[in-house]
């Protein structure tokens, strides 16, 4: 098994709607997708933005794009002009879920000509 | 009917770059400029400059612009359409036919305007009628911020926009309109599509979609190899080139900066998004999950296969309500041991304001270089950090407390830890906060109206 950072895999916009921070996550190329819709899971999300994210989080897969949207409730300290946040329209959420890390096998790595890491 | 048609985007949002509107127009071949500059919060602030000054409330930006574009547009009939006339569309109206005049196009322009949409002063007879307008994020009922609501707005879609044009409108002005439906407009105007012909009215929403943010999806904010993304102080903004059976190609002018491509597409494809199966609008629901890209050439995204299905009974409406005092201060310790300094700062002073006896509603602190965006993500802070800035806001009702508030910043750097500064721009500000109430209205209750102005 190795670990790999969604930033190698993926790419991300992120926006809000009031408390809601919405994140949509893109494979860097297709065939990398079905890992992502396999690994990055609404409760792994959850989890990742334990603390920040303190509503459930919802996912929806676009295939044809190769992406996910991942909607995470109460995440903005209110939204829009209540929230004291810096960023208060959960702009840098897209990066924050790069940095979360999936375990895949060296077999299916190497299919995916992903470098070994660590 | 024309082949095809180019649309093209200028402001993708009120404040965006000044000149972007005026390089769409003489940068090349389009036929159409629509500008979005009505934000959540845009109505409120002109309901306030209203109030003041009768002949105010819309997007003066917008006609300063008409004064330096209008005699090309006319003369290579670019048509305009603009969400620019906030809560006085006929006022923005009147000014921007006073500014054809002053150029010497009597005669020779028609400026549609769009109304209707501005609900403030039916909201009482909407709630003794049983249209509770409840807050669709929340479930609660306008009556909790009654006596705090400051503007009122429905949604319009496209079809006000297409009337305006259909009656020869050079120039179409509405108050708040979709961002998609000034885009979407256009396209059913030119093409005759029918209103129950759901995937061209969705494709057209799409292309809107993705027009609506400006630079936003030919290389602005782009993550996508954005080192790579060249030439950004000449960014090029999104035209949608549009054909009759719906489908579309999204590119920028020749010789801009910035980049199209499927990346900087889909990134902007998916912003904001909610459920992709239904992208709900006034005039249809889009399915984003049926969208196919493909590269067209350089700087050109060729998009296709969109599926709609029908529109619902209602619209959407966006109601703003004051909703009490906000203020933001910030201080920045320095190495050595920067962190643990700001930290101890924010001790001292939320001490303080527990002594002054000071409630708020909220009490956030952020270290700015450490976790003011992906907190704990973020994970623990260097130890030699050259500098970070602790950031702290308060929110409430009572302003003294707030005002209050203010006051308790700048003497932190007499009494508390050393190695601060960052004082310059004085106390914090105290912030009127006006928030935001998405609600759902019948469409039965909500009347459009188009009028044309002719310039004499």
């Amino acid at each position: 098994m190795m670990k790999i950072q969604l930033t190698k895999i993926a790419h991300a916009r992120s926006g809000d709607k009031g408390d809601t921070a919405n994140v949509g996550l893109i494979a860097l190329r297709n065939e990398f997708f079905p890992l992502l819709a396999r690994e990055v899971t609404a409760a792994r999300v959850k989890e990742h933005f334990r603390g920040i994210c303190k509503g459930d989080v919802e996912r929806f897969e676009l295939p044809n794009l190769g992406a996910l949207n991942f909607l995470l409730h109460e995440s903005l300290g209110g939204g829009g002009t209540l929230s004291l946040m810096t960023d208060a329209q959960g702009k840098t959420f897209s990066t924050a879920l790069l940095r979360m890390q999936i375990e895949i096998t060296d077999d299916e790595a190497a299919r995916l000509g992903l470098a070994i890491q660590e | 009917m024309k082949e095809k048609i180019r649309i093209a985007a200028g402001q993708g949002f009120w404040g965006d770059l000044l000149d972007a509107p005026v390089r769409q127009v003489q940068g090349g071949p389009i036929d159409y400029l629509m500008l979005d500059y009505l934000a959540e919060v845009t109505m409120s602030i002109m309901q306030k400059q209203k109030a003041r000054d009768p002949n105010a409330g819309y997007a003066r930006d917008f006609v300063a612009l008409m004064k330096e574009i209008l005699p090309a547009c006319v003369e290579r009939n670019i048509k305009v359409v603009a969400n620019a006339g906030g809560v006085n569309v006929p006022g923005c109206a009147a000014a921007v036919a006073e500014v054809a005049r002053q150029l010497g196009l009597s005669g020779k322009v028609k400026i549609g305007i769009v109304t209707g949409d501005d609900i403030l002063s039916s909201i009482d007879d909407f709630l003794a009628r049983g249209i509770e307008l409840r807050n669709m994020d929340t479930g609660d009922p306008l009556s909790t911020v009654r006596d705090k609501i400051q503007s009122a707005n429905a949604y319009l879609g496209a079809a006000p926009i297409v009337e305006a044009l259909n009656q020869g409108a050079q120039v179409v002005i509405t108050g708040r309109a979709t961002d998609t439906g000034l885009t979407l407009g256009p396209m059913i105007h030119e093409f005759g599509w029918a209103a129950d012909d759901w995937d061209k009215l969705a494709a057209g929403t799409i292309a809107g979609h993705i027009i609506e943010c400006g630079a936003q999806c030919s290389g602005g904010n782009c993550q996508y190899d954005w080192q790579t993304i060249p030439d950004l102080a000449n960014v090029g903004f999104p035209i949608a080139e549009a054909s009759p059976d719906g489908r579309f190609v999204i590119t920028k002018h020749e010789g801009t900066g910035g980049r199209v491509n499927v990346p900087s597409v889909k990134e902007q494809l998916v912003y904001e998004m909610g459920d992709p199966h239904e992208y709900i609008t006034p005039d249809c629901v889009a399915d984003f999950t049926t969208i196919q890209l493909a590269e067209d050439g350089a700087d050109r995204v060729r998009v296709s296969g969109i599926k709609g299905r029908p529109a619902t009974d209602s619209l959407k409406v966006s109601i703003s309500y004051s909703a009490g005092f906000k203020a933001v201060g910030t201080l920045v310790y320095s190495w050595p041991d920067a962190y643990a300094k700001a930290q101890a700062a924010d001790k001292i002073l939320r001490s303080r304001l527990e002594r002054l006896g000071l409630r708020f509603d909220e009490i956030l602190t952020e270290f700015v270089g450490v976790n003011a965006t992906h907190g704990a993500l973020a994970g623990d802070p260097a130890l030699d950090a050259a500098e970070v800035q602790f950031r702290i806001g308060v929110r409430g009702d009572d302003r003294a407390a707030v005002e209050r508030f203010t006051k308790e910043i700048a003497p932190l750097i007499l009494t508390g830890p050393p190695g601060v500064t960052g004082f310059a721009g004085g106390r914090p500000k105290v912030e009127e906060i006006v928030a935001y109430w998405p609600a759902l209205i019948p469409k039965s209750e909500i009347k459009a109206t188009v009028e044309i102005l002719e310039v004499v």
